[in-house]
């Protein structure tokens, strides 16, 4: 049977994709950022997972206006860099598994979440960030990737309570798959931020540290903050962080801290970076 | 539940917040146009028409006359009070060869390099900037 192992909590800043791409990724503002993803790198070589359960956000790349959908699964068989302005990343394909992920949308619509099933895009930073940031620089990526995209830019976005929900829904819909499978599922976004207006720049060290520690042991908590709350702590963009709770809810409902790591700052934003088990 | 079930208590929140602009529903009406404009430019034969000439590019779009007037401008603040987003208006100023730092700190009052030296000493703090009816 499939089971979810480990999730990672993790920011998809852009820079950090031309940072990696240019090779800066150790000079003196970006060595700080990545050098707390070295533990991870050798974890994941360690951990071998088969696939990755990967929640993000498209920054207006394989969605414009015209169609906006809150949750969406990635059913296809391979993704490619897009093309945000600057051509696409010279990074590999991105390889799905239609199997698991049909299986999953298929359990969740019967469980009552209206997913969108998606069989053909681009997949942007938002998706392809963490990829570099947990696997280095490499031929293919050594795991295959179900793209979960979610609405964190058209207000309402889903509510934490209801990413949480998803997230054990998820789990519900992996255990349920009969393939031997060891499965990852990482949230991605985050942490504070906020890209417009006269208050961008705003960084809440404070807030983000109390949520990383939330997601350790008993989050239960996490899931009842509201979005003003998200709004007016972490920034415009700081919402992202609800994409942490469908990973969070996935893992049960107590977690086991593996490594963390937090800087301030990569380019607008803060980064942080969590890795969890679940706790038996 | 963490969703208030009051849709208009839930909006009015959000224009309580100092220097933001929450993408709602009614700016997304506003920007519809706006935003696809600048989504257009995703494309490399569409920057190299913008490019060539702007205004006869804009021209092609339903904008608002206020709209195009901001575009060219490359005025954010205005372009966010007229429905734009900033992931559709990233397009622009990536376009324009900007990072987000930059295209990010004109909307601040504070130079590229203020700004830049605010984030590096730990970004601008929450205090005073949470609520303006409340003035914390």
């Amino acid at each position: 049977m499939a089971r979810i192992t480990a999730g990672v909590g993790s920011s998809h800043v852009p820079l950090l994709g031309v940072a990696h791409d240019q090779k800066k990724d150790r000079d003196a503002y970006f060595g700080p950022i990545f050098t707390g993803f070295d533990w991870t790198r050798a974890w994941e070589k360690a951990a071998k997972p088969d696939v990755v359960i990967l929640v993000y956000n498209d920054h207006a790349s394989a969605f414009d206006m015209k169609f906006i959908p809150t949750f969406a699964i990635g059913c296809g068989e391979r993704y490619q860099p897009a093309d945000e302005g600057w051509g696409p990343r010279q990074v590999p394909q991105v390889i799905g598994h239609p199997d698991l992920a049909w299986h999953i949308a298929q359990s969740l619509i019967l469980e009552e979440f209206d997913m969108t099933i998606i069989n053909e895009m681009d997949v942007d930073h938002g998706l392809t960030v963490p990829l570099s940031m947990m696997f280095g620089d490499v031929a293919e990526w050594p795991v295959r990737v179900v793209p979960l995209a979610v609405n964190v830019v058209t207000y309402p976005p889903p509510s934490g309570n209801r990413c949480w929900a998803l997230g054990e829904a998820i789990a519900r819909a992996v255990a349920s798959f009969p393939e031997d499978l060891n499965v990852q599922i990482w949230g991605t976004g985050g942490m504070s931020h906020q890209l417009q207006g006269p208050r961008a720049g705003l960084i809440n060290q404070e807030w983000d540290n109390r949520f990383l520690n939330g997601l350790v042991g008993g989050s239960d908590h996490l899931r009842h903050i509201p979005h003003i709350e998200y709004l007016r702590e972490t920034g415009s963009e700081g919402i992202e962080m609800v994409m942490w709770l469908i990973m969070r809810g996935a893992l049960g409902p107590s977690t086991r801290l593996l490594h963390r790591h937090y800087h301030v700052p990569c380019s607008n934003t803060a980064i942080g970076h969590i890795v969890l088990e679940p706790n038996p | 539940m963490t969703a208030p079930k009051d849709i208009h208590a839930y909006l009015a929140e959000f224009e309580d917040i100092p220097g933001t602009r929450v993408f709602t529903a009614a700016r997304a009406r506003q920007g519809y146009y706006l935003n696809q404009f600048a989504m257009s430019l995703m494309k490399p034969e569409n920057r190299e028409r913008w490019k060539a000439d702007e205004a006869a590019y804009l021209a092609g779009w339903p904008l608002s006359e206020d709209q195009k007037q901001a575009v060219l401008a490359r005025d954010y603040n205005r372009l966010l009070n007229l429905g734009g987003n900033i992931y559709f208006l990233s397009k622009i100023f990536s376009t324009d060869g900007l990072s987000f730092v930059q295209a990010v700190s004109t909307m601040t009052g504070a130079s590229v390099e203020e700004y830049q030296a605010m984030m590096n000493a730990g970004g601008r703090s929450p205090e005073g900037v949470r609520s303006k009816g409340e003035g914390r």
